[in-house]
């Protein structure tokens, strides 16, 4: 994990791993962790499996958070607040895009903030 | 009024109740304006508090409080479990190192629960979500000086009620614009049933 990993969140694990498997095709060198779906597998989204999905992709460079809608936001930043995780951020961009970005980008070891930068280009409001 | 662990735990366990035997309803309302999982949600949130608290010792409704927030949290799988959880943090942190909570303490406990779903869901008074069941009854205890189950309960349910008439503009229903006008917003109904728990529980400890 020598680049920015990065978490995609999601209210279903389809999403979550549909999402990895386009981005590890064109960039399989940067560690992408996947929370997708409730504990039960159901729609929905758990800070645990958030939390999880952080600790399994961290490394020194930091990790992006994506995530899509509703709770997932919510969730995303209370696991980074709850557990006072450093150099772990929420991303403001749509999460396919986005995090497809995000990959490119730290696939050629920009920094943590280089990255989300690049990734929120176009879409912070 | 005064809020100590044995009734704290009581508040629980007949919100858990009302909320199983509403579990349909919720839903039912969740699928008009939202993804038909409220019911789902608070219903496996609420029965992992009861399972908890019940099995636990604690020594002031602060830790109680915190334990309520963590099942919430970790349990309800939608947007109500980080605003719930979110709400019962504050207001475990609010109260910490008090073993019970007089009127004064309660209400700038609730005070600072409606401040973090506010800051949780970005959400103010008037959008459709339960802050609009909160918010009213944070400032309706403001003028007042002591407990009244009666009044308390009847301003969570008038303000649950007038959800009805707005749009929605957070959360799902927020999606469906003016669709959503003419439901009642599901998080706004729990609301009321874990707050007319609190008001039967402390109206019979009088
Ligand atoms: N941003 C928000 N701010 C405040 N309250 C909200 C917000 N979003 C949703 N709510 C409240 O949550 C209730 C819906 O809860 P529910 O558990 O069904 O979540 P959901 O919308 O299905 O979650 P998800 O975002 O995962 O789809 C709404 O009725 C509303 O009261
Ligand atoms: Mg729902």
């Amino acid at each position: 994990m020598a680049n920015v990993s990065i978490v995609l969140v999601s209210h279903s694990s389809k999403v979550t791993e549909g999402i990895r498997d386009i981005i590890t095709q064109m960039v399989p060198a940067v560690s992408i962790g996947v929370a997708g779906g409730t504990e039960e597998g159901e729609i929905g989204t758990n800070i645990d499996k958030i939390k999880q999905a952080i600790e399994e992709v961290q490394g020194e460079k930091g990790v992006l958070l994506f995530y899509d809608i509703g709770s997932a936001k919510m969730n995303a930043e209370l696991a980074v607040e709850m557990n006072e995780y450093k150099n772990v951020h929420v991303v403001e961009a749509p999460i396919l895009e986005g995090a497809f970005v995000a990959a490119v980008e730290a696939g050629m070891g920009k920094s943590l903030e280089e990255v989300q930068a690049a990734a929120e280009k176009n879409y912070r409001d | 009024m005064e809020l100590n662990v044995a009734n704290t735990v009581k508040w629980m366990t007949l919100a858990n109740e009302k909320i199983q035997e509403n579990k349909t309803y919720l839903t039912e309302l969740d699928q008009a304006i939202g993804d038909g999982d409220h019911g789902i949600n608070m219903a496996r949130g609420f029965q992992e508090v009861e399972a908890k608290i019940t099995a636990t010792d604690y020594d002031n409704v602060s830790d109680l409080l915190k334990d309520v927030s963590m099942t919430l949290l970790s349990k309800v799988g939608g947007a109500a479990g980080p605003l719930y959880g979110t709400a019962f943090l504050k207001l475990s942190m609010a109260v910490k190192g008090s073993e019970t909570l007089d009127f004064p303490k309660f209400k700038s406990g609730l005070a600072e629960a409606l401040a973090g779903i506010k800051q949780r869901g970005k959400a103010e008074k008037g959008e459709k979500t339960l802050v609009d069941v909160w918010e009213p009854l944070v400032d309706y205890l403001n003028g007042q000086n002591s407990f009244n189950a009666a009044g308390f309960e009847s301003v969570a349910k008038e303000a649950m009620e007038a959800t009805k008439d707005l749009e929605a503009k957070k959360g799902r229903a927020a999606y469906l614009r003016e669709r959503s006008i003419g439901h009642l917003d599901p998080g706004s109904v729990s609301s009321f049933y874990i707050f007319s728990s609190l008001a039967e529980v402390l109206k019979e400890g009088d």
